[in-house]
């Protein structure tokens, strides 16, 4: 690796400032301040807040309705990252193939990570909602089952999961496309000359060589699930019904702005924090031994 | 997550201060009254008209609406602005955020704005059930503006199909339920009926009108500590324990929460719905069909037959301006309290008038003759007789009986965190329907989850 040696001694700081500034002030300074709001108690509109040590946590750590959150989040994001990785592999790899017209396949691909959740949500909404869907009406011609996520709580979760998938999706196949094009043709063809098909050649050649691909994108796709789907689940279920797609930052972002009930709020955001910290360092930790650089 | 957004609010709020500085001094300085609402479309139009006919009726004031969300956003953003210590005047809020507001150590209460700034009120001459959701000690907090209450619609078309008559909706539960599969059993719909805010109308709603305790302590009027749900009493549960059978034959079908079922009564799947009385101007032009209204049934002795609730939202002035700028903020409440203006915005909104003498002159114009189905509200908060009496049509006859009382179950509810206890109502209420637990297991979670939430409240507001 070429080392770059700057002449002035200020140069590298002002050139990483900017980066450094913006980690501080939207990063460190509000996770501070979270971590400052967890320990009080604050009525709404300010003006006095009490002290209450480790209260909040407390009574979060007592309640089954938190814990419900938790392994909803679990769940979802569980559900989410093992469907658009997998999904992405299997859609990059087909289009990683010789075919006709293959430039536009590859654009369309991409398209659903132009979406935003909120407007993802919004079209799942209009294709599945039992009262105005248009799948749900289409299936009443042919079966008298309904298909109720208002009322059923796994229905409603694989929904979202699906929803939030689709939006990742366009990510992970451009990231798998850019490994999969990675791999030297002089393997592939060693490969086929040792006589593997292409199964063979799947498992023992690319799913290795991707793998640092995988595991990158088994960790974003998890840690986006904790933090950045609060869209989809706004817009389609609201964390209904019964609380059944809960995840734990739709049941902070309400407790704290509907239930305007800030310590509490901000005590989960800490917890969550560390829940998702913990997950990174446990992949980094055990899942990386398996990845081949 | 949290303070990120607040700080984001707060560069907000930042950048829109910096963008007013910047502005050139108006020619002729009007004392501008900030106004942040909740409400969209139609009755944001509606509500923007009224601010611009109290601008043009006089030249010291201007009230500048700014619609900033939906409700919640709205409550939020306010909070935001006051604690950068720049509010608005008046903000909007619903009703279930009474409470927080009448804690909050941040309003301006409006008895005692309109006292001195020596403008006098008639407050005895409003609608009871309406005035009182926002009153404490007989003194009046929040400036009632757009209140609604639950109503019954349903499909004449379906009904005739049946062999029913349209113009006898179902008083009782137990004709919903006969009516239900009669239309059903016609073919004139694939299910009876649905409802719109499930916690509002079919548990809220249906205790006061029961006259049954919501909640401890006089629905939470009588203090803020100690206050405990009722709700999983014989009532509660025989109630909602009905809906989940009737959910099972198809007689009841769950459509969500809020207005989020519109489409099953809209569409004719649903002969019967029940919603807020401020749907009556939206299904007049988006309903294809013929479709009357009716007040909402009743299980019949031995409950009494009481009055119902409202909901909506009124209107809350916020400390923290210059005392000189609270002229315009009464002037701007006395204008709306005026019966001419109730008139017009229930003729323009479809949300309530709620000054006796506005609903008066209503009647002695024809209007509810010529709109009854806009009577149907009035008669049930009021406890009037259901059809306009025949003094309404020109003649003086004695004053029609109340047919409803009025009691302390039927008053309103104010609770602290009725967000979340609405939301943890509803919860509930989808696992029972959808056959996760039963009508007592459900309305038991509730209840303690809800008592949590108000033991925590009640900490927080001490």
């Amino acid at each position: 690796m070429k080392r770059t040696v700057f002449r002035s001694r200020w140069l590298p700081y002002v050139l990483v400032l900017p980066q450094v500034a913006v980690t501080i002030v939207f990063f460190f300074w509000p996770a501070a301040k979270s971590l400052y709001l967890s320990v009080f108690k604050s009525p709404p509109f300010g003006g006095r807040d009490i002290f209450v040590g480790l209260d909040n946590f407390a009574v979060l750590l007592t309640d089954p309705g938190y814990y419900a959150s938790v392994v909803n989040s679990f769940v979802f994001a569980g559900g989410v990252t093992v469907l658009s990785v997998a999904g992405g592999l299997v859609v990059a790899t087909l289009a990683n193939q010789k075919l006709r017209g293959l430039a536009i396949y590859r654009t369309a691909l991409l398209w659903p990570y132009g979406i935003a959740p909120a407007v993802a949500g919004i079209i799942f909404l209009f294709i599945f909602h039992p009262s105005y869907g248009i799948l749900p009406y289409f299936l009443s011609f042919v079966t008298d089952y309904e298909f109720n996520w208002l009322l059923k709580g796994w229905v409603a979760m694989t929904l979202v999961i699906g929803a939030t998938a689709w939006t990742h999706l366009g990510y992970n196949i451009a990231f798998f496309l850019a490994g999969l094009q990675a791999i030297p043709t002089s393997v592939m063809e060693a490969a086929s000359v040792d006589g593997a098909g292409p199964v063979r050649k799947f498992t023992g050649v690319v799913v290795p060589l991707i793998s640092p691909v995988t595991f990158y994108l088994v960790v974003v796709n998890m840690v986006s699930s904790f933090f950045g789907s609060f869209g989809v689940i706004h817009a389609v279920t609201q964390g209904g019904p019964g609380g059944a797609t809960e995840i734990m930052v739709y049941k902070l972002w309400k407790d704290g702005f509907i239930g305007l009930n800030l310590g509490s709020s901000a005590a989960q955001s800490v917890l969550l924090m560390a829940v998702v910290i913990g997950l990174t360092m446990l992949q980094f930790r055990f899942a990386e031994k398996k990845v081949t650089y | 997550m949290t303070v990120f957004m607040s700080r984001a609010l707060s560069l907000v709020a930042l950048v829109g201060a910096l963008a007013v500085l910047a502005l050139p001094p108006a020619a002729q300085a009007k004392t501008e009254i900030h106004f942040w609402h909740a409400l969209s479309g139609q009755l944001g139009e509606a509500l923007e008209t009224q601010a611009k006919q109290f601008n043009d009726s006089q030249g010291e004031y201007e009230v500048k609406p700014l619609r900033k969300g939906g409700y919640a956003e709205t409550l939020t953003a306010a909070i935001a602005a006051y604690r950068q210590k720049n509010p608005p005047h008046i903000v909007q809020v619903f009703e279930v955020g009474t409470q927080t507001m009448m804690l909050s150590g941040a309003v301006y209460p409006v008895y005692e704005l309109m006292q001195q700034n020596e403008i006098k009120i008639d407050w005895n001459d409003f609608i009871k059930s309406v005035v009182g959701y926002y009153t404490k000690d007989g003194k009046l907090y929040s400036m009632p503006y757009n209140s609604s209450t639950p109503i019954f619609y349903y499909n004449k078309d379906a009904f005739r199909k049946a062999g029913l008559d349209p113009e006898k909706p179902p008083k009782t539960w137990a004709e919903v339920e006969a009516y239900a599969k009669k239309v059903m059993g016609a073919g004139a719909a694939k299910c009876g009926f649905s409802t719109a805010w499930p916690s509002w109308i079919q548990v809220e709603n249906m205790h006061a009108t029961h006259d049954q305790p919501f909640a401890t302590k006089d629905n939470g009027f009588g203090a803020v500590e100690g206050v405990e749900l009722l709700i999983n009493r014989e009532f509660g549960v025989k109630h909602v324990g009905r809906l989940a059978e009737w959910q099972k034959q198809g007689v009841f079908s769950y459509g969500g929460r809020a207005g989020t079922a519109d489409p099953k009564f809209v569409n004719g799947d649903c002969a019967m719905y029940m919603h807020s009385s401020a749907l009556i101007g939206g299904f007049t032009r988006g309903v294809k069909f013929d479709w009357g209204t009716a007040e909402l049934p009743h299980w019949g002795a031995p409950y009494k037959k009481a009055t119902s609730i409202i909901g909506g939202a009124t209107l809350w002035v916020l400390k923290g301006k210059p005392q000189a700028e609270y002229r315009g903020v009464a002037r701007f409440l006395e204008y709306l309290a005026k019966p001419e203006n109730q008139m017009w915005w229930h003729v323009n909104t479809g949300y309530l008038a709620i000054s006796n003498t506005a609903v008066r002159n209503l009647e002695q114009g024809y209007h509810f003759v010529k709109n009854p189905k806009q009577y149907t509200a009035f008669a049930q908060l009021t406890g009037l007789p259901a059809t306009p009496p025949a003094a309404m049509k020109g003649g003086k006859g004695a004053a029609p009986k109340p047919e409803r009382v009025a009691t302390a179950n039927s008053q309103g509810l104010r609770l602290g965190s009725f967000v979340q206890i609405r939301d943890v109502i509803e919860g509930e209420l989808e696992n029972i329907f959808g056959g996760k637990k039963t009508a007592k297991q459900g309305l038991d979670d509730a209840v303690a989850k809800s008592n949590a939430l108000l033991k925590e409240f009640a900490a927080t507001n001490k």
